[in-house]
């Protein structure tokens, strides 16, 4: 079949919707410029950090590969080669300064490098390669570090440009030579600390779903001139600050705070036993329950809106006593608000911070307090980068869980 | 456009090409109270000689992390940074602060003693210009700890002699030298236990007594809100804190001094800035950093300078007008038992020990 101007009719279509399409690209693509560079590439380049370590073959090439024929297992040190070439590495590094950088890199891994790079990088800055060798001793006069197998034995563990060795932290484990470990008893805490992200977070929406559906009930269901004033009261603390809403729960809560004070007032609590309601999860859990509940009331009132009232009227007309209509016919269409609203709180819910350290004390605390403490305390970037990486990979783990058990196309925000 | 208007555009336009406005630079510091005494001492007489605007940015907690940021993004913002002793090793170590020469960039002393003497062991890294010596300590309820106030730092494990609620900060550093000294180990050899695992377990079971009934903070401004509001009986912070707590605010809170923590507060001057923003940055520290300056300090709140030239010359507080010396923790009445911050052993041992402390924690 021909088109008016002779082109074969499928030709000449794929033409004009091929034009349809490009415009349509145009027309998002400044969003899809923005969300690219905004969005994609710092969480890309964010998911590389966490397997990346070019630092210590790039800083000493030369003794990453004479470590090559060294037997790490041995329990011997290397050879003079090793020594040679890790000086000839050092006096070059020490001139740019990244000796020092190197030393808090792999001072993550074994205690004591950064102050052994540090120390020694002013004696070696004095040697000459060529004519000072050879090295061995010399190097274990300076630091007896160098006179460690050990020291070698992290050096050649943790010398691969792309490394597990960040995300093996993030789960408690460590490279060794003998491949993945355990850390040390006593210093897990990192899985600890995931399992009580979730746990809380999960009780945190649950105790958002029980306070919200009543009030987005009412929401809906009143006049609209008493709901807007209703709704107004959920705004407002939506509007405050983070911070304040925070602080006002630790003059609530605290031992001497309001809370206690009314009910030792009021005899009900003894005065040398006040509740302990902050500073643990309790603290946590109400905290974030009140600053989240307007994420979980929105959703579930916009969806309740949209229930027509004839349905239930229907119901009652039939001889359904309130508790078979609201169970059966009112529920069951309200759910998508619930799944929306628990999406929205549940995520959010899994990265906060700022609450938890404020009022969470020692058990209410989150891994994202982790995660911002390697960033900007311990500068363990890597570390914290295969942490986010882990929450992000169990979000989505969640999220299809939940596409699979309730379905995703049953969610709805209005 | 009128022609007026058009004059400012173009000028503005040439403003913003020039990049930084050549009369500009940004200080980044704390915020607060600090702050202002900067703002008294060293940027208001810095502006009005140079001619120089200061803006300030009260970024310094995060400073590490946005240096960092700054420098792999290869664009500075800031011109000078006020940071902490071990931050500023930090810096250093990574490569982003610039290397200072004591002798050649910062004023020597109004007798002619030169800067690095004057200063002396207090200029722990080649990148750290010290400002203010302050310290750690604790602050106690007078009216809550009974007929005999405590004198002694290990009144914080006594919980016989002083039961309730104490306030400790949420990380190792301080808490495991002062669990190690009143668990019997000697002031010399704290930091040799604490090398060694066996010494970090004997730091953490002393501590151990105590756990439940520590309220563990990480503001500076917690300690201060808890004593006030009466939530635990003694606690530790800056002294600066608890010099604004008893003085300006007039609680019924004492200082015990024993046992505190000197730790230093100064300048770095990021590494990379543009010849010209160094030229000024330079300028600037050898301005505020010299003997009467940092006295100067010390008239806004209650940290002592960390010039020895410039301890005689600290003297009345601006608005109360009380001395200022008996506060300092430096003065000898306070300093007669002292720890000095062990940067060296806490750049190696902080991650470990931090790991280990915060699983001690969540236990």
């Amino acid at each position: 079949m021909l088109a008016a101007d002779g082109t074969p009719l499928k030709q000449s279509l794929a033409r004009s919707l091929r034009r349809q399409k490009l415009r349509a690209l145009l027309l998002i693509s400044p969003l899809l410029l923005f969300v690219m560079f905004s969005f994609i590439v710092p969480i890309a380049s964010m998911l590389f950090r966490s397997v990346e370590n070019s630092i210590v073959s790039e800083t000493l090439p030369l003794t990453v590969e004479a470590l090559g024929n060294w037997d790490e297992k041995s329990g011997e040190l290397p050879g003079e080669d090793v020594y040679d070439a890790f000086v000839r590495d050092m006096v070059i590094a020490i001139d740019d300064k990244k000796h020092t950088r190197l030393g808090s890199r792999l001072n993550y891994e074994e205690t004591g490098m950064s102050s052994m790079f540090r120390r020694s990088g002013r004696s070696l800055k004095k040697l000459d390669p060529e004519t000072d060798g050879p090295f061995k001793d010399q190097l274990i006069e300076i630091h007896d570090g160098w006179g460690d197998v050990k020291t070698w034995q992290v050096i050649k563990t943790h010398s691969a440009p792309i490394t597990n060795g960040y995300f093996l932290n993030a789960v408690d484990m460590q490279r060794t030579p003998d491949g993945a470990q355990a850390q040390p008893e006593d210093k897990q805490i990192l899985i600890k600390l995931f399992g009580r992200t979730l746990f809380m977070s999960l009780v945190i929406t649950g105790s958002c779903i029980l306070l919200a559906y009543p009030v987005s009930y009412l929401l809906a269901t009143l006049p609209m001139r008493v709901s807007n004033m209703l709704m107004i009261f959920v705004l407002l603390p939506f509007w405050t600050s983070l911070l304040v809403r925070t602080s006002a729960w630790k003059v609530m809560l605290q031992q001497q705070g309001v809370i206690n004070e009314t009910l030792v007032w009021l005899g009900l609590v003894a005065d040398d036993a006040r509740l302990v309601i902050i500073n643990n999860q309790i603290g946590t859990i109400t905290a974030m329950t009140h600053i989240l509940l307007p994420f979980m009331i929105l959703p579930m009132y916009s969806v309740m809106q949209t229930i027509p009232i004839t349905y239930t009227r229907a119901a009652k007309s039939m001889g359904a006593t309130n508790w078979t209509t609201f169970w059966r016919i009112y529920f069951p269409q309200s759910i998508p608000g619930i799944g929306a609203g628990s999406i929205l709180v549940f995520i959010l819910s899994i990265g906060y911070y700022i609450t938890p350290e404020i009022v969470g004390g020692t058990k209410g605390v989150f891994i994202s307090n982790r995660i911002a403490y390697h960033i900007s305390s311990s500068l363990n970037w890597g570390l914290a980068a295969a942490l986010g990486t882990i929450l992000l990979g169990v979000v989505l783990l969640l999220y299809w869980v939940y596409d699979k058990i309730v379905g995703i196309d049953n969610v709805k925000l209005g | 456009m009128k022609p007026t208007k058009i004059l400012l555009t173009a000028a503005a336009i040439a403003t913003a090409a020039g990049g930084v406005s050549a009369e500009e630079m940004t200080i980044v510091s704390w915020g607060g109270a600090y702050s202002k005494s900067q703002l008294k001492a060293y940027h208001e007489p810095y502006s009005e000689k140079s001619g120089v605007t200061i803006l300030n940015d009260d970024s310094s907690n995060e400073a590490v992390a946005k240096l960092r940021a700054m420098n792999e993004a290869g664009n500075i913002t800031w011109d000078v940074v006020d940071v902490v002793a071990a931050d500023a090793i930090r810096l250093c170590d990574e490569g982003l602060a610039m290397e200072i020469d004591p002798d050649t960039m910062l004023a020597p002393a109004p007798d002619g003693t030169s800067a690095a003497d004057d200063f002396g062991e207090l200029l722990v890294s080649d990148c750290f210009i010290p400002q203010i010596v302050y310290s750690t300590a604790f602050g106690y309820r007078t009216d809550l700890v009974g007929d005999t106030p405590p004198t002694d730092i290990c009144a914080v494990f006594d919980l016989e002699a002083y039961p309730g609620k104490r306030s400790l900060e949420k990380r190792p550093i301080n808490n495991m030298e002062w669990a190690l000294l009143c668990d019997g180990v000697a002031k010399d050899d704290v930091y040799d236990v604490l090398a060694t695992p066996e010494g970090q377990e004997q730091a953490l079971k002393k501590l151990d007594t105590i756990k439940d009934s520590v309220v563990w903070w990480s503001a500076g401004a917690d300690t201060p809100q808890l004593l006030a509001d009466g939530e635990v009986i003694m606690g530790s912070t800056y002294n600066g804190r608890l010099f604004s707590v008893i003085e300006e605010q007039k609680q019924p809170v004492a200082m015990l001094w024993d046992a505190q923590v000197f730790d230093l507060d100064g300048w770095i001057i990021p590494a990379g800035l543009s010849d010209e923003r160094k030229q000024r940055a330079l300028d600037y520290i050898m301005f505020a950093t010299d003997t009467q300056r940092l006295a100067d300090q010390a008239k806004y709140i209650s940290y002592g300078p960390a010039r020895a030239s410039s301890a005689p010359l600290v003297g009345q507080h601006a608005e109360l007008g009380i001395d200022m010396a008996p506060h300092m923790p430096t003065d000898p009445e306070n300093a007669k038992n002292t720890f000095l911050y062990n940067y060296e052993f806490w750049a190696d041992y902080r991650d470990d020990i931090d790991a280990k402390f915060q699983a001690w924690l969540a236990q």
